[in-house]
């Protein structure tokens, strides 16, 4: 399969600083790609890089297997979806959606009933005479998807386009751009910085740091085998053990990550080949479907335990803060890590 | 503190001060339609709308109104161009010599306009150019420039960038984008700038002193009329409609620029 | 592709050539027009002027800028002077309240009422507000009236009596042409002022009050410190303005040069050109100074 976009060693420096730094990504063809990182992580700069609207430093972008250097926005087989939506506040919502086919030429009727498909398409029919001021902000984000979507890209970027919607409603939208994407088979670019979103949306996320990427991977593989301390702490939370106390829990000197669902709170039974600790019980927090504990081994290293509350049964122990208690875990819930920094 | 009632020491102040800054126009206004035909004496004896047939009646009024519009059109057309082209050149990018540039925009404001009219008038010489319309033109547009140049890059700054984006985005070339995005929501921005660097040549009289050799621009024919009390009330009459013209203008560009920038250019 | 289209891919590709293409004219315009006309003009007062046969020669000499401090030229320095930095502080004076007024109690309609109230004389026509004056100070005009209407006429006589500030007649005084002077640059102070304050979150003052500050201890140590930056800017407008200023001084007060009336009649009457150059730099120097002291006190921040 072709790939929709590739990045070789891709550098852009503002000044002194390194926005992205030595980047390589592939994007399949009709994949969700979510680019998941921390404000000032490099993840926008890169979408921008592929809008065209930044040029590399150095190093190649191929979109469609065509370089894309000194290629300007306007010539580039791709449309964003901007943060602030960036409507036209001067044209109404099927100007609005219109403007990428009249600028190309199309004829005002052909462009008038696709951007009134559009716009069905995105549930606003009937919206069409309306200020993009008299609507509200998720209809305003329907319509910045029209917009973009009605000139057919082949690649959509989509530049944390829920990021100004309420809880609720962002949630009804990340369903709504799933399955539209998958209807029209089109690649998604998203960029995010919520790794629930990234996760409960993407094919592939590329996790970045400092202009890095960390690690690139499914969302099960980004959870269950995070590849470095950042990506571990960032998806989702996790222990990151080191040193000697990872040496001689896991017997490598290598870092690792053990997740705070995958502890168990008790000893362990006799015959089992789990790890076993013990420590303080500093601090419980009910959280309503989980409960979170908070042990302080004795070589000072803090734990994170969380234990579903899945049954509808109070709690059956009745735990104290301030008491000791040992906790345990299987063998194979232990990643080993790259010994980087952690986030 | 907004909901509680002022003081009436303070609202004396501040209601007396307007007062204090429109009494004298309202007297402009008053003897405009004064019956007597030499006199300042106050109060008038009656009012009468003669002076206005016999001031309009008269060539040198009419020469004078016919060039200040004159030069306050070239002026503000010469204005706008030059101050929307230093304006977006000037809103975004940075590069050297920036800061320097932006500081002789507005030098010919903030220097004294004696300034500005005497180096003019020398270079003038130097060159051995005749003054005239060309030379009042020339020495108007050079401190109208600043004014549609606030204008227009309040706006600018105003304006998303990610609006432009997103037309380059949607296929639009860089003369599209200036056309269908950039020029709708600058027209306000520019109609406010010229309306206010029409108003401030129409007025100007320090640097046209300099400029204008032996033309006679209305804020001119003003001048010499006070320095020789003839006629008086023909000088009353121009007075109120020169007012009324440099005072207009700026109700129509604080329309046009309210919610947001200020209307800029507060120096003259 | 479309001749525009070509445009906009080569100015894409060449932002540098685009922004020249922008800078081009007016930097043409301000550089060889006006910055070439202000050095001309410094070059021209090292010129020598000949007294006798009043022509001016290209030979460079530093005598015009000495002369500046003659007494008598050190005299019409002083005098603009001290009128400039008094018309200042009158304006802050007056103008404070109004814009106190404005920025603290007024909203919506009423807040835009004032300020095109306060707008609207800042752009009338400058000669025109300077003749109405001349009409409210003349003999037998608005002034005298009033003074008689409210009998007043032995106050104001006391007052055109003190040397200094008074004068024959109010139109020839002194304090006749601080007056008119005031009256032109106040809405230039009143506006500043009222954006500093506007600034000012009222949090602030409900702060001030809540640790136990009476109102005027509140306006003492809270509104005025954070308000100068707002009056020192209004007052680069009034201090720079009344100093080149060569109208109001011809038509009201007086007799007496000013700094204005000084270069005008050097260039045009005595046809004195480096003379006249040299007293350009008067203003430029002093006003640069005085730009120097404000910047200090945060005026360009509030400008």
């Amino acid at each position: 399969m072709p790939l929709a976009v590739q990045f070789t060693q891709v550098s852009r420096t503002f000044g002194e600083v390194k926005a992205v730094d030595q980047v390589s990504i592939d994007i399949a063809e009709g994949e969700f790609f979510s680019l998941l990182g921390p404000s000032g992580s490099g993840k926008t700069t890169c979408l921008r890089l592929i809008a065209g609207f930044e040029q590399p430093s150095s190093g190649s972008i191929r979109i469609h297997g065509l370089e894309a250097a000194g290629v300007p926005p306007y010539q580039r087989d791709v449309n964003t979806v901007f943060q602030d939506y960036a409507l036209f506040p001067h044209m109404n919502v099927l100007d609005n959606v219109a403007y990428g086919l009249k600028v190309k030429g199309t004829p005002k009727a052909e462009r008038h009933s696709r951007a009134e498909n559009a716009l069905a398409m995105v549930a606003l029919a009937g919206y069409g005479a309306r200020k993009p001021a008299q609507l509200s902000g998720g209809q305003r984000q329907r319509v910045a998807l029209a917009r973009a979507l009605v000139n057919r890209p082949r690649v959509l970027l989509l530049d944390e386009p829920l990021g100004a919607l309420d809880l609720k409603l962002r949630e009804q939208m990340q369903v709504e751009l799933k399955n539209l994407q998958r209807q029209l088979g089109i690649t998604f670019v998203f960029v995010t910085h919520d790794q629930t979103e990234a996760l409960s949306m993407s094919d592939r996320v590329a996790v970045f740091n400092r202009g890095r990427i960390e690690q690139v991977d499914t969302p099960r593989n980004l959870y269950l085998n995070p590849a470095t301390p950042f990506v571990a702490s960032f998806v989702g939370t996790s222990n990151v053990v080191r040193g000697a106390l990872a040496e001689a829990l896991s017997g490598s000197p290598a870092p690792f990550s053990i997740r705070p669902e995958h502890i168990r709170l008790g000893a362990a039974g006799p015959d089992s080949r789990h790890v076993q600790v013990e420590g303080l019980l500093r601090d419980i927090q009910y959280q309503g479907s989980a409960t979170r504990f908070e042990v302080q081994l004795d070589s000072g290293q803090l734990l994170a335990v969380s234990q579903a509350n899945d049954s509808w049964q109070a709690m059956p122990q009745a735990w104290q803060p301030g008491q000791r208690v040992q906790a345990h875990w299987p063998q194979e819930a232990m990643t080993q890590l790259q010994d980087t920094e952690a986030y | 503190m907004h909901s509680d009632k002022a003081p009436w020491g303070l609202r004396l102040a501040a209601w007396g001060g307007l007062l204090f800054l429109h009494f004298p126009i309202l007297i402009i206004l008053l003897y405009a339609f004064n019956t007597e035909d030499a006199a300042f004496s106050f109060p008038p004896r009656g009012l009468t709308l003669k002076w206005f047939t016999v001031a309009l009646a008269r060539p040198d009024v009419l020469d004078a109104i016919s060039l200040s519009l004159q030069v306050a059109c070239l002026a503000t057309l010469i204005a706008l161009v030059l101050g929307t082209l230093a304006s977006a050149a000037l809103y975004r990018r940075s590069f050297l010599g920036k800061e320097s540039l932006s500081l002789v925009l507005i030098l010919p404001i903030a220097l004294p306009g004696i300034i500005t009219g005497i180096a003019l008038l020398s270079a003038f010489r130097s060159l051995g150019i005749e003054p005239g319309v060309f030379t009042i033109v020339v020495g108007h547009a050079t401190f109208c420039v600043v004014i549609v140049y606030n204008n227009v890059i309040a706006r600018l700054r105003r304006t998303s960038q990610s609006l432009i984006e997103a037309s380059m985005d949607l296929g639009a070339d860089g003369w599209q984008t200036f056309r269908y995005i950039i020029l709708p929501n600058l027209g306000s921005a520019l109609l406010a700038g010229g309306m206010l660097a029409f108003a401030l040549s129409f007025d100007e009289i320090i640097v046209t002193t300099f400029t204008a050799g032996h033309e006679r621009t209305l804020p001119i024919w003003l001048l010499n009329q006070l320095s020789r009390p003839r006629d008086v009330p023909v000088t009353n009459v121009v007075a109120m409609l020169v007012m009324l013209v440099t005072m207009l203008p700026i109700l129509g560009a604080y329309y046009l620029t309210r919610g947001g920038d200020a209307v800029a250019g507060s120096g003259k | 592709m479309t001749p525009l289209r070509t445009l906009s891919n080569v100015l894409y590709q060449r932002p540098n050539l685009y922004l020249a293409l922008l800078l081009v004219t007016p930097l043409g315009w301000f550089g060889a027009i006006y910055l070439g006309s202000l050095l001309n003009l410094l070059w021209q007062g090292f010129y020598t002027f000949d007294d006798f046969t009043m022509a001016v020669t290209p030979t460079l000499t530093l005598a015009n800028f000495a002369a500046l401090f003659n007494p008598s030229n050190f005299d019409i320095i002083v005098r603009t002077v001290t009128m400039a930095v008094a018309v200042s502080l009158a304006s802050a004076v007056l103008a404070f309240p109004i814009a106190y007024y404005m920025a603290r109690y007024t909203r919506g309609k009423t807040k835009a009422f004032f300020y095109i109230a306060v707008m609207m004389p800042m752009w009338a026509s400058y000669i025109v507000k300077t003749y109405a004056w001349t009409l409210l100070l003349a003999k037998g005009g608005v002034a005298q009236w009033f003074t008689q209407q409210l009998a007043l006429d032995g106050l104001l006589q006391a007052i055109l009596g003190i040397p200094g500030v008074g004068g024959s007649t109010l139109s020839t005084s002194h304090l006749g042409r601080f007056l008119v002077f005031v009256y032109i640059w106040l809405p230039f102070m009143i506006l500043p002022i009222q954006a500093a304050l506007e600034r000012l979150p009222p949090s602030l003052l409900q702060a001030s009050a809540d640790l136990g500050a009476k109102p005027l201890q509140t306006f003492m140590q809270v509104t005025l410190p954070l308000s100068i930056p707002g009056i020192a800017a209004g007052s680069i407008f009034t201090f720079s303005l009344t100093l080149g200023d060569f109208i109001v001084p011809q038509l009201v007060g007086p007799p007496g040069y000013f700094i204005g009336s000084m270069v005008y009649a050097q260039q045009g009457a005595i046809g004195n050109m480096p003379m006249a150059a040299a007293f350009t730099l008067v203003p430029i120097v002093l006003i640069a100074l005085y730009l120097a002291v404000v910047k200090r006190m945060g005026a360009f921040d509030a400008l």
